[in-house]
This record gives C-alpha cells, sequence and structure tokens, in this order.
C-alpha cells in the first residue's frame, strides 16, 4: 500500500497530549511498515524535529503550554518541507481550517476513519515522491543544457566547443588547461552533461585547497576510527563518483604522495578507505584542470611524469578573455541579463563608453572577474544602462605606470584588484591566479595597505 | 509454542472449531481454544457503544499462560482504537496478544442477507492476519497477501487466507527465532 522492501519507509511524528492518540496511532502506522515516533508536547515534538527526519507530522490542535498552531509555524522554521496533519476534535474545526491556511496540508477530525486515514498518508507519500522526482528531474535537465552557459562566438570559442563535442560521449580522460577565472569547470560540466554518464553525478574535488594530509582522505573516504577525529565512516569522492565523473580542480597542486595514489586508482579504478582493507572497485571518468604549466612542473621534478600521461590524454585550452577580445560584448549581455533578472533590476544595457572600457580592459581575473564586475555594476546602476562611474574597473586601463619594472606593475595591479573586491584576501587571490598565502606575502612585500 | 483461541462474547463455537482448525494448519502449531471468561465492560465506551480494543489487549496479556504462546481474543462486539472510528481487530505487534471481531464482517451489517460462509472466510483471514502481527509482520503490498490491510469488510474477499513468499519467509524465520529463544 505504501513502500516497496527497497524503499526507505516514510517517517511519521505524532504529537498529541493523550496517551492512546500517540499509542494508537504510533501502531497503525508501524504495523503499516511506516517509522513512527511519537511526542506528548510542544517542547518534546520540538526535540525530536530535525530538518528532513519527519516526512509527515500529525499535530493535536490543543496541546499544553504551546498550542498545535504555534508549533506549527515552529516546526514550519525547522523543516519547511514536513507535511503537517492538524488533528482535531468536533469542536476546533474552525481552527483546523485556519492551520490550513497557515500552511497544513490537511486535517483529520477524531475518531478518524482508518480507510480514509490510510489514503490520506498515501496520497501525502505519493506526491512527496513525485515532489522529490520532480526536483532530481529538474536538476538533471539543467545539467543537460549546461554547454549553453559557456558563451562565446569567437573562432577560438568555437574550437573549444567542438572539441567538447568530440570529446563528450568517450570515456577519455580530459585535461583541461587555462588561466584563473577562464570557466574551467563549466566545461568539465558541459563534457560530463553530454558524455553517457550524465545521469550518474560529477563531483568536483578542489586538489589546491588539500594539504597532504586531506588528500587521502578526501579522494578515498575513511573508516571510522582511522585517524583522531574520524567518528564516522565517510565516503571518498571516488567513491561518490562511482559511475559518472570525477573532476580534479588545480589537480598541479597535488601533493608527491597523493600523485602516485592518485596513478594507482587510474591504473587500476581500486582503491581502500583510509584504515580499512576492503578493495572498493569504482567506475568513473577523469577530467581534470589546471593553470599551472605541468610540463615544466614535470621538468623539474616536483610533478610525476607517468601520472602526466595518464592526464594529459585529450587535452582542451581555453583562451584568456583578453585572446578572444571580440566575445567581450557577448558575455557582458549575457551575465547583464543574467545578474539584472536576478535581483529584478531595470537594467537593459551599457552605455557606449562603458562598453568601450569593458572591451579596452585587460580582464586578468578573465570571465569570473567580468561576472563579478558586472554584478557589482548592476548593483550600484541607478539608469537603465551601466555607466563608466558604475564599473569597478580601472577608468584608464590602458595606462600603464611611468616605473614599468615587473615589481612595480604587479604592485599596481595587485593594489588595483584588492580595491575592487573590498580587499577580499580570497577573490582577490582567486582572480590574480595565486593562492591566499602567496597574496599574503605579496602584500607585505608591497607594503600595501587598504 | 502453542496458539490460545480465548472467545469473548462469542456464540458461535462451530465457527471457533474451524477457526481452530484454519489457524492449525496455516501456522503449523497446536491451537486449543481456552474456556475462561473476561468481563469487558470496563472497557465498554457507552458514548461510542463500542469497545476499545487495545484495553481488551492489556487484559489478554494478563492472561497469558505462559511465554510460548500466543492468545487471540475472539469477539461479536465491535471494537475501537481512540483515535479510529472502528478496527477490524488490534494485535500487539511482535508480541503475544491479538484480538479481532466479526461485528462489521457481517454482511446483514451492510443490509445483505446473512452469509455465514463468507463470515468465516474473513473471520479466518483477520485472525491470521493479527496473529501476523503478532510473529512481527507489517502490512504487505501484495493485495492477495493476508496480511494486506483493507479497511472494508468486502475488501477483504479479496485477499486470500495465505501469506505471500516474502511475507511466508519472513514468518518462517520470525518462527525459527522465537524457538531458538525458548
Amino acid at each position: 500500500m505504501n513502500l516497496t522492501k527497497n524503499d526507505k519507509p516514510a517517517s511519521i511524528l505524532v504529537v498529541d497530549d493523550e496517551l492512546s492518540v500517540r499509542d494508537s496511532l504510533t501502531k497503525w502506522f508501524t504495523e503499516d511498515g511506516y517509522k513512527a515516533d511519537a511526542a506528548s508536547d510542544a517542547t518534546e515534538a520540538l526535540k525530536k524535529l530535525k530538518p528532513g527526519k519527519f516526512d509527515i507530522i500529525f499535530l493535536d490542535i490543543k496541546l499544553p503550554g504551546m498550542d498545535g498552531m504555534e508549533l506549527q509555524h515552529r516546526i514550519k522554521s525547522v523543516d519547511p518541507n514536513a507535511t503537517i496533519i492538524m488533528i482535531t476534535a468536533y469542536a476546533s474545526v474552525d481552527t483546523a481550517v485556519k492551520s490550513l491556511k497557515e500552511g497544513a496540508y490537511d486535517y483529520v477530525t477524531k475518531p478518524v476513519d482508518p480507510d480514509y486515514l490510510s489514503h490520506l498518508v498515501s496520497n501525502v507519500i505519493k506526491q512527496r515522491r513525485l515532489a522529490s522526482e520532480n526536483i532530481q528531474l529538474r536538476e538533471q535537465i539543467q545539467e543537460l543544457y549546461e554547454i549553453d552557459q559557456i558563451i562565446g562566438e569567437s573562432p577560438a570559442m568555437l574550437k573549444v566547443f567542438d572539441l567538447i563535442k568530440t570529446v563528450a560521449p568517450t570515456d577519455t580522460t580530459v585535461m583541461i588547461k587555462g588561466e584563473s577565472g577562464t570557466g574551467k569547470e563549466l566545461i568539465a560540466r558541459a563534457i560530463h552533461s553530454n558524455s553517457p554518464r550524465r545521469f550518474f553525478p560529477i563531483i568536483t574535488v578542489n586538489c589546491g585547497g588539500l594539504t597532504e594530509g586531506l588528500t587521502e582522505s578526501e579522494f578515498f573516504g575513511h573508516e571510522k576510527g582511522a585517524f583522531t577525529g574520524a567518528q564516522y565512516r565517510r565516503k571518498g569522492k571516488f567513491e561518490m563518483a562511482n559511475g559518472g565523473t570525477i573532476f580534479l580542480d588545480e589537480v598541479g597542486n597535488i601533493d608527491p604522495k597523493s600523485q602516485t595514489d592518485l596513478l594507482r586508482v587510474i591504473e587500476t579504478k581500486q582503491f581502500t578507505r583510509v584504515g580499512g582493507d576492503e578493495i572498493i572497485t569504482v567506475d568513473f571518468r577523469l577530467i581534470c584542470a589546471t593553470n599551472r604549466d605541468l610540463e615544466l612542473a614535470v621538468k623539474e621534478g616536483k610533478f610525476r611524469e607517468d601520472l602526466y600521461y595518464r592526464l594529459n590524454v585529450f587535452s582542451i585550452s581555453i583562451p584568456p578573455l583578453r585572446e578572444r577580445r571580440s566575445d567581450i560584448p557577448l558575455l557582458c549581455n549575457y551575465f547583464l541579463k543574467k545578474l539584472a533578472a536576478g535581483i529584478n533590476k531595470p537594467v537593459t544595457g551599457f552605455s557606449s563608453e562603458a562598453m568601450e572600457q569593458l572591451k579596452a580592459y585587460p580582464w586578468p581575473g578573465n570571465v569570473r572577474e567580468m561576472r563579478n564586475a558586472i554584478e557589482r555594476a548592476v548593483v550600484v546602476s541607478k539608469g537603465s544602462a551601466i555607466t563608466v562611474e558604475d564599473l569597478p574597473i580601472p577608468p584608464s586601463s590602458k595606462a600603464v605606470p611611468e616605473d614599468q619594472s615587473l615589481e612595480s606593475v604587479e604592485r599596481v595591479h595587485i593594489k588595483s584588484i584588492l580595491d575592487q573586491m573590498g580587499w577580499n584576501i580570497t577573490r582577490s587571490a582567486e582572480i590574480l591566479g595565486i593562492d591566499r598565502a602567496t597574496l599574503y606575502h605579496k602584500i607585505e612585500k608591497y607594503g600595501l595597505r587598504k | 509454542m502453542i496458539l490460545y483461541i480465548l472467545p469473548l462474547r462469542f456464540q458461535d463455537n462451530a465457527l471457533l472449531v474451524d477457526l481452530s482448525s484454519t489457524l492449525s494448519e496455516v501456522f503449523k502449531l497446536p491451537v486449543s481454544i481456552l474456556q475462561r471468561t473476561l468481563p469487558l465492560d470496563e472497557g465498554y465506551d457507552p458514548v461510542r457503544n463500542q469497545f476499545n480494543s487495545s484495553w481488551i489487549l492489556s487484559r489478554l496479556l494478563k492472561l497469558t499462560p505462559e511465554e510460548s504462546c500466543k492468545i487471540i481474543g475472539v469477539t461479536e462486539v465491535d471494537l475501537y482504537v481512540p483515535v479510529l472510528t472502528f478496527v477490524f481487530g488490534e494485535a500487539q505487534v511482535e508480541g503475544q496478544v491479538a484480538v479481532v471481531s466479526s461485528y462489521r464482517l457481517r454482511d446483514e451489517l451492510y443490509g445483505l442477507p446473512k452469509n455465514p460462509e463468507r463470515l468465516k472466510e474473513r473471520l479466518e483471514k483477520e485472525a491470521i492476519h493479527e496473529l501476523g502481527h503478532t510473529f512481527g509482520l507489517i502490512h504487505c503490498r501484495d493485495p492477495e497477501c493476508v496480511m494486506h490491510s483493507y479497511t472494508y469488510a468486502e475488501e477483504i474477499d479479496f485477499k486470500s487466507k495465505n501469506f505471500c513468499t516474502s511475507c511466508a519467509a519472513l514468518l518462517k524465520s520470525k518462527k525459527n527465532k522465537f524457538n531458538d529463544m525458548i
């Protein structure tokens, strides 16, 4: 009637101050194969409540202390997705109707007809399953169209699109090369979304943010008690990507020990969790990205040569924005439309001076920097078109400092990016394509101040 | 293990004898009809004109002769649990006691002519169903399995007296587990 042998049983909470009601309802639901729990008042109910813990909550309108109506509000604030059904006596039907207006799904009047109760619960569960399937399908459809989010008509980008279409249906390992902010993850998602693995997950690992000790656990997971703080068994990213794609961002930053581990898992498709001895076999497609010159890293002995050749099977290079300036107006208008709609602001275009400035600017942080600049401009803009004053980029980007030494240019550029980003170190470092520690070092070196 | 049937305001002895042999056949256990009386007055609700089945279960538990048995009360009175308008029966899940009522299983309650054979079939199915709960079985999706839950008397006729394959397997393992414990 309500669940298959493989389904997780729906979970129901009964909140009623009458023991006989709690007992009979929880027993009825247990016999029907649901997971049932009960609470005698609001305090006990709120203690048991956690987001997603209960699918359906039966709630008596008249409770000691906090009444059912108030508890309904509290429940909605903790778990807005829980379906609430009010339990009422004949005398409180008016209140029950009021509770429906406040978002309750339905109400039952005591004593309730067993057939009605059975159908009510069964219908709620069907609806919840459909809603959940609907969300999953929407997400999948959204992923399928992700290639449309990559904007560009320049010959360089058309070549990238061709390469994506060629490699996507295969299982080939792909290496995406490009400066920071060029949209490497978007390309990886587009490849996955157009591959036969699209109905399985794409799992991203930001290798740049992993320390040597963390990488192994992040890649392969760990068993409970494998190390201090490992309180639960945890799946690693390779296990999570089973059937789908694993995307290793900033793969050039992986430490030597993890390079060896990575090589082994690529070759054997097998690994064990940290602290475990069970051999886990996984099926994944590998896509990785780097903004470093890996060939140079290989020559310098910082990156294993055998791993490099394993990763660099099919290479896609994304040109920096300054090398495809013809795409700038297209990208600007795309972001403007998307971002203005997002905050419901009637900004529809750029003044001709603003567009000239956007086209002239070198965009060291590439598309990511452009998106952030336009987002800020949309927020501060007061008219229907974005003006030069709205743009957070230097008015004369072609101007060069008198002192043209490399250090001086770097100093001016870093200061400019920091100012634009309101001295947000993380975002500035991202745009500059360096890590936070390096940025702090340069701030100190050049004596930069807010 | 032994199954006991306790008549509670139940007059039709022939029906009890038939029920006894059916239960014995289905559960492959000896069945005995208890010759004891259990006053039901305290479980009666004059406003609803019904008897509280949970109260009856609590009394049956006190009567249970030994641990290695299950006991099912069979009655002609109308049963309820407080939050529901009526029940055909009730059982202690993975416990020792159950109760079943013939009151709403009778065709004459719905303006139809008496049908003793149909009443016998329905009573047997509901008694097997409630005893199934005492062995830890829950409701089954298979509409022909005796553990399928129906809330209308005429729907009970859809199901058989048998357990589906998976419920039968579960019943067997629960019985073995119980036998190991005693």
